[in-house]
């Protein structure tokens, strides 16, 4: 630790509190909160991308850090309040799996993605390959808040979380993707949020709730006419 | 034995014992004064204990040897700990005997003695405390000994002395392991002192309450024992904090006893500065439910772990 040098020990820091930040959305209740998490994980992103472009001298990391703190600081949030605002959802029900368990799995969680992501990081030659293990563990945290989480918001906030998991796992393994490519899934991720956006009004319009186990069942039922909760169908909840 | 050794445990020992009540009234003013409440003198739990050692003791007439033993139980447990964090200079005979899991197991110690006397009696509200204690404890103590083994991972030692040396003398630089079980550590140490948001220390009628709970039966000398190891508990677990992650200013290695005398105002000002920080966390956070508490504790021990596993992982 006292050989590294001092960017490199903020690009750990950086590292550390996006791991950090994946724990706080795990354990957040309220969905307003966890859109401004997200918000503060794409500003650390943003940080990080600025502190890697400036140790490597790669031009095209300015540009995707430009182009996170343009989407994933500012739209994306902006979009989502919009959204909360106009859906009036801001609590989220009790997740599946009570905070303190949530918390466990989660830690389990990392301990299982820093094993993983150590043959990778042994194959990486960039000085921040340490940080794979952590992109690796945000992206499957993520995966835990979809997965606990039953309405909609949060869902795609994890999905969103995860997007930017993903991009710190590029950051750290190779110094970012090529630049078409992360132009790509720039829009795909705009564009995602923004159909998603309509799919909540259809959603909320069918079911009066965010709720998406009424998604679960397939066949219509007479119960499935508006403003009235279906029964949980068994055999499809087996799937 | 050399003589300077001596002097420091010496030294120590008579600070926590003189100075953690002071440090206790000097936390109740920085709250008063943060909740603009006329404030009460610093030398208030001075004036409590001597007040209650002049006084005669009743005892429950169904009371077991036990519940007159475990004051003074619980006392001693919390003046050993004092004896062996170093507070003030890393030279202290007593930590061979005890490194810092040692250190956990005497807390736990006093834990248990002052929970059973808290059952003895037989009244539901010293039951229900010791209860609730126990609850809290055994989240609490796993917590804190993850973030003791992040700092004997850092300096490959478990003897609090030498990883309170080893981190002093270490270059500066970012760890955000240590800033993790930093966090951490606040956390276990508001629950596990009865500090605001799992308990209010400032009540004695309450349903909610957990350490006033249990040493409601207690009157005179046994209750002046009593709170005057609640004081050095908390001016103890401030120690250990400073021990982890605050410790510049203390006297190591070939430091003479001026060092030593140096070192005092250094702990004054650490203790000063912490009052007022555990005074302002407890003034901007509410009390949270008893059903609460195990989340609370949940996330200082994830944020523990996550140090650890962040320290594995980045080696910071």
């Amino acid at each position: 630790m006292a050989g590294t040098s001092f960017d490199l020990q903020l690009l750990n820091l950086c590292a550390a509190l996006l791991l950090l930040l994946s724990f706080a959305m795990l354990a957040q209740r309220r969905i307003v909160t966890l859109v401004n998490l997200l918000a503060i994980q794409g500003a650390l992103l943003f940080v990080a991308t600025l502190l890697l472009a400036w140790r490597t001298g790669e031009r095209h990391l300015y540009l995707s850090a430009g182009l996170t703190l343009a989407l994933k600081v500012v739209l994306l949030p902006w979009l989502l309040h919009r959204l909360i605002r106009r859906l009036q959802v801001y609590w989220d029900t009790e997740p599946l799996l009570n905070i303190s368990g949530t918390m466990l799995v989660g830690l389990l969680v990392v301990v299982f993605a820093f094993g993983l992501a150590q043959p990778i990081a042994a194959l990486a030659s960039t000085a921040t390959r340490s940080a794979i293990g952590i992109a690796v563990a945000v992206i499957l945290l993520s995966f835990v808040t979809m997965i606990t989480r039953r309405k909609a918001m949060s869902q795609v906030v994890g999905f969103l979380s995860m997007e930017n998991g993903l991009f710190f796992g590029a950051m750290s393994a190779t110094y970012g993707m090529p630049m078409i490519v992360e132009f790509g899934v720039a829009l795909d991720v705009l564009v995602a949020v923004l159909v998603l956006g309509v799919f909540f009004f259809q959603i909320r319009e069918q079911f009066d709730s965010l709720d998406l186990h009424h998604l679960e069942s397939l066949k219509e039922s007479p119960a499935f006419k508006k403003s009235a909760p279906p029964e949980p169908v068994q055999s499809v909840q087996e799937h | 034995m050399k003589p300077i050794e001596i002097l420091t445990q010496g030294l120590e020992l008579l600070a926590a014992l003189a100075a953690a009540p002071l440090f206790l009234g000097w936390v109740n003013q920085c709250r008063a004064w943060l909740q603009n409440r006329r404030a009460p003198s610093v030398w208030l739990p001075y004036r409590g204990i001597r007040k209650l050692f002049h006084k005669d003791a009743v005892i429950a007439e169904n009371a077991s040897p036990l519940f007159r033993a475990a004051p003074y139980i619980v006392f001693g447990a919390m003046l050993v700990a004092a004896g062996i964090i170093p507070s003030m200079g890393t030279r202290l005979p007593f930590t061979i005997a005890a490194d810092a899991i040692a250190l956990v197991g005497l807390l736990a110690t006093a834990r248990v003695f002052q929970s059973l006397a808290a059952m003895d009696i037989g009244t539901a509200f010293g039951t229900l405390g010791a209860r609730r204690e126990m609850m809290v404890g055994f989240l609490a103590e796993p917590a804190l000994l993850m973030v003791i083994f992040v700092a004997s991972i850092i300096s490959a030692t478990t003897a609090l002395p030498a990883i309170a040396e080893n981190l002093a003398t270490q270059t500066l630089g970012l760890y955000p392991s240590l800033a993790f079980t930093a966090i951490a550590f606040t956390l276990i140490l508001l629950a596990e002192n009865a500090r605001i948001p799992i308990d209010n220390p400032a009540t004695h009628l309450e349903l909610t309450m957990i350490h006033e709970a249990m040493v409601l039966e207690y009157s005179a000398r046994h209750l002046a024992l009593m709170e005057w190891a609640t004081s050095l508990k908390l001016f103890n677990y401030a120690c250990i904090g400073f021990a982890l992650f605050l410790p510049w200013g203390i006297s190591t290695g070939t430091g003479g006893p001026l060092s030593l005398v140096a070192s005092i105002p250094v702990l004054a000002a650490k203790l000063t500065v912490t009052g007022a920080v555990l005074a302002f966390i407890e003034t901007i956070s509410a009390k949270l439910r008893v059903f609460r508490a195990p989340e609370f504790l949940a996330i200082a021990f994830m944020l523990a772990v996550l140090g650890l596993l962040v320290h594995l992982l980045l080696g910071a």
